[in-house]
């Protein structure tokens, strides 16, 4: 089916934000800070030419110069201190964008640098004096754990890192504000409407209905457009309702890539105590999140690590605790998984390297751990539906022949003195919707649909399509449940004026938690329908029974439903430059009932080339607080050439809450990426890793140590 | 003055011969298709054809196309390749997010003018200099062969 919006897409006349052009449009250059911590002592502009304005944080009304998120801690405008390099202190807006960027370039500050912690490690050893935005700690008591260690016939410890991952949407962030006499206008690439009205509204201290904010075709998001546009909304908002004209704030690749935000880099330490067979008796697990200069959404970050902190597997006696620490970094925040990828790529890491040092197959000693249905959650929770995951991981290795391949790359392996193969497999889940109780407290979500008098059908949500196809779905969805044909259901871009607030668009939320609502909304209208006549439905998420959610204690149910996946890489590594080269890519995913299952494979084979990207590719660094990659071919996300056909299946598992069945899928298939790209990198090498991305420069390092040192 | 042929039509401009070509035709020809996600010729979502040929259009200062025959996506989707292409793309779900898709359909174009028979490996190296983050490149390399197969003739 052809997609909504295909054909504006594919002759590339739909117009993006960077496409828009108008009358006495103005743009802005923010000037940023040099330093990663410290006061602003004095600024000095060069003349200003007439028609050049600089908006700063006097242009804020008092007590709301922050972006509004969880904690008031985002400066939209530094007001004296400066917490990371690149953070804005002021943008000077302008006709022409060679004159801002000169008048920029002039521009004297004067600043006192004073010490800043610019790594994690730094954070972690001085946690307890400062910076801590958010820790947990749940699970089995430490006496517990220490009696059980205590008497233990082996007790693991193993530390594990990854590192930042940058989106790489391919249209950079942009966001252009409109004065009107009632009201200002933002629109923009963005992936939560709301968020950005509500931060607009704290900062321009105005009523709601004086604030306008329309997404624009949207070039990419994969989180990266979930938090991080609000604070450009600001900038643009404030700036046009000073100069009373358009002002637009567009990013060029290296900006993008040095202040946007970014996957959290984490750090994981483990303690796991073994029986003489082998078997795990408990496990403790610190996790530190790298959150950088401000809290942004990095707390429920941190949960969403944690919950996932003991990956698909029932461990006896498990203990977590989780920091999310503040370095004077550029700020971290959403991407696609959530902290999920992070707990995926260490728990995966831990039980291949227990079962390496077993001498037992990965595959078949991390079955023993799986959890099935009825089983708790490690928060007390309970896996209610059925987990189809033991069947997958049959299937799969069914189909690979895993056995034999085994054994063929032995033999190869022993032949083959320049190159080495390997299989590894990781298996993982994802919670659908918000964590906890956030659904039903936090985001309330209410959808509209609208009949006109010619009988046509409108959908009124606040979910943006970011090319993950929820146009697409979601008419397909009221289509469906009205009987009408999909081309007859419109899905005009969202605009806070028209639509309600459904919720933000992520924690693969949309076509489960929204869907779910457009088609009981769809029904209702079905129900009453008055040909001729023009109706509206409005539905609000009810909330399902779960085990009561507990954000304190960190206790029950953190989701409703969970999509499951299990994936399989076939690689040869050249340990002569260390390159790995992915031969084979499969991928089997539970994710309920697929509404359309092209776009369904889109999602997957787009979230599997990611994960396998930040596990083996994608290495973004901070060096003296200042991240180091400015381009695109500085950081090395894969093309075309770097990637092969990926077989992927899809497993019918009905989910009551979802429409039709569905489950999320948006983060799920990027979970799983970087574990079964490391699990057969250690296959192919047999030498442990603990961090990711295992890039070439890391292998033939590990490899000369291997060797002894020489190489 | 430079002087070169955009989309089937002698054009001119007075514009200095050191700016952009993606400059000159967004801003002075308001064609929209190509556009820009880097400004350092690495993405490829601004990808136009000069002389037949797949060029970043960021990389392209434009005193090099006087008297050149230049190709952008608003031209080039009013052609019968292009209505092919475009089917082909929706055919295997290759659009998603779209930002990097005008520039994929005219590496499609280069590639297929070339090389009406491309193998799998000719597409995905045909396509290495366009950069997608949506679809893990393997629907669009499915969409180009798909073109291929369908447009016996055209290519």
């Amino acid at each position: 089916m052809k997609k909504k919006d295909h054909d504006g897409k594919v002759s590339g006349q739909l117009a993006y934000l960077g496409d828009v052009k108008l009358d006495s449009m103005l743009y802005g250059v923010l000037y940023r800070s040099p330093i990663p911590y410290g006061k602003v002592r004095s600024i000095q502009l060069p003349p200003l030419p007439e028609g050049y304005e600089k908006i700063g944080a006097e242009h804020i009304p008092d007590g709301a110069n922050f972006v509004k998120l969880l904690h008031k801690d985002q400066p939209i405008f530094a007001n004296e201190w400066v917490n990371y390099i690149g953070e804005p202190i002021f943008m000077l807006v302008g006709p022409k964008l060679d004159i801002l960027h000169q008048l920029v370039e002039e521009a004297q500050v004067d600043m006192e640098e004073h010490p800043a912690i610019l790594t994690l490690e730094e954070a972690i050893q001085q946690k307890d004096q400062t910076g801590v935005f958010a820790s947990h700690e749940f699970g089995e008591s430490l006496e517990v754990i220490q009696t059980i260690e205590t008497n233990a016939h082996q007790i693991v410890e193993e530390e594990y890192e990854t590192g930042y991952q940058e989106h790489v949407y391919l249209e950079p962030q942009g966001m252009l504000g409109i004065y009107k006499e009632d009201e200002i206008h933002v629109e923009g690439s963005m992936q939560c409407l709301y968020y950005v009205k509500k931060a607009l509204v704290s900062a321009l201290a105005c009523d709601e209905d004086e604030v306008r904010v329309i997404q624009s075709p949207t070039g990419g998001g994969f989180g990266g457009k979930e938090d991080f546009p609000s604070m450009m909304a600001c900038h643009v908002g404030i700036a046009a309702k000073v100069v009373k004209k358009p002002v637009m704030l567009l990013f060029d690749r290296a900006e993008d890539f040095e202040v946007t935000t970014k996957r959290h880099p984490a750090k994981f330490k483990y303690r796991t105590a073994l029986d003489e067979k082998g078997n795990i008796l408990c496990m403790h697990v610190e996790l530190f999140l790298d959150c950088g200069a401000n809290a942004g959404l990095s707390p429920v970050v941190l949960q969403r690590a944690l919950l996932n902190s003991a990956g698909v597997y029932k461990i006896p006696h498990f203990h977590a605790k989780g920091y999310a620490l503040k370095t004077n970094t550029v700020p971290n925040g959403a991407f696609r998984g959530f902290g999920a990828p992070q707990s995926f790529a260490a728990i995966e890491s831990l039980m291949g390297h227990i079962s390496r040092k077993l001498k037992r197959d990965p595959i078949a000693y991390k079955r023993n751990y799986l959890v099935k249905q009825g089983d708790h959650t490690i928060t007390g929770g309970k896996f209610k539906d059925p987990v189809l995951m033991e069947d997958m991981i049959k299937d799969l290795m069914l189909t690979v022949d895993y056995t034999k391949k085994k054994e063929e790359f032995l033999g190869f392996n022993q032949q083959n003195k320049r190159y080495k193969k390997g299989i590894g497999a990781s298996f993982f889940l994802h919670g659908c919707g918000f964590t906890g109780s956030g659904e039903r407290d936090h985001i309330k979500a209410t959808v509209k649909l609208v009949k006109t008098e010619s009988d046509q059908v409108l959908i009124k949500i606040s979910n943006s399509d970011m090319g993950q196809g929820a146009l697409t779905i979601m008419s397909k969805i009221v289509a469906r449940e009205l009987g009408l044909p999909y081309k007859d259901i419109s899905f005009p871009y969202p605009d806070t004026k028209e639509v309600p607030d459904s919720g933000p668009t992520v924690a693969s939320r949309t076509t489960m938690i929204v869907g779910k609502l457009l088609e009981r909304a769809a029904s209702k209208m079905k129900a009453g329908w008055l040909s001729g006549v023009s109706q509206e439905v409005v539905e609000h998420y009810v909330h399902e029974e779960m085990i009561p959610w507990n954000e304190e204690k960190f206790s029950g149910d953190a989701y409703p439903a969970y999509a499951w996946g299990v994936n399989m890489i076939e690689l040869e590594v050249d340990t002569l430059t260390g390159n790995v080269r992915v031969e084979k890519i499969y991928g089997s995913y539970d994710i309920g009932k697929a509404i359309d299952e092209q776009i369904v494979k889109g999602q997957i084979d787009g979230g599997m080339v990611q994960g396998i990207a930040y596990g083996c590719m994608e290495k973004m660094t901070s060096k003296s607080g200042k991240i180091q990659q400015k381009s695109i071919s500085d950081y090395g996300p894969p093309t075309a050439m770097d990637v092969v056909h990926i077989e992927s299946k899809l497993y019918d598992n009905p989910f009551a809450g979802g429409p039709y069945g569905a489950k999320g899928v948006g983060e799920l298939p990027l979970t799983g990426g970087a574990p079964a790209v490391q699990a057969a990198i250690e296959d192919a090498l047999q030498i442990s890793f603990y961090q990711i991305p295992v890039t070439p420069e890391l292998i033939i390092e590990s490899l000369t140590k291997k060797a002894g040192g020489s190489s | 003055m430079i002087t070169f042929n955009l989309n089937g039509r002698e054009v001119e401009t007075e514009a200095p011969p050191t700016m952009r070509l993606i400059d000159l035709l967004r801003d002075e020809f308001q064609l929209i298709g190509s556009k820009e996600g880097c400004g350092d010729g690495e993405c490829g979502t601004c990808s136009v054809l000069v002389n037949s040929l797949l060029h970043n259009s960021c990389l392209v200062p434009i005193g090099a196309i006087e008297g050149a025959e230049v190709i952008t996506i608003d031209g080039y989707c009013k052609t019968e390749q292009f209505q092919l292409l475009s089917e082909c793309y929706s055919e295997a779900g290759a659009v998603q997010c779209g930002f990097c898709i005008p520039g994929m359909v005219m590496a499609s174009a280069a590639i297929l003018s070339q090389n009406p028979h491309p193998t799998e490996e000719e597409i995905r190296e045909g396509i290495s200099g366009n950069l997608c983050r949506c679809t893990g490149y393997n629907m669009i390399v499915d969409a180009i062969d798909l073109a291929a197969k369908k447009g016996e003739g055209l290519w």
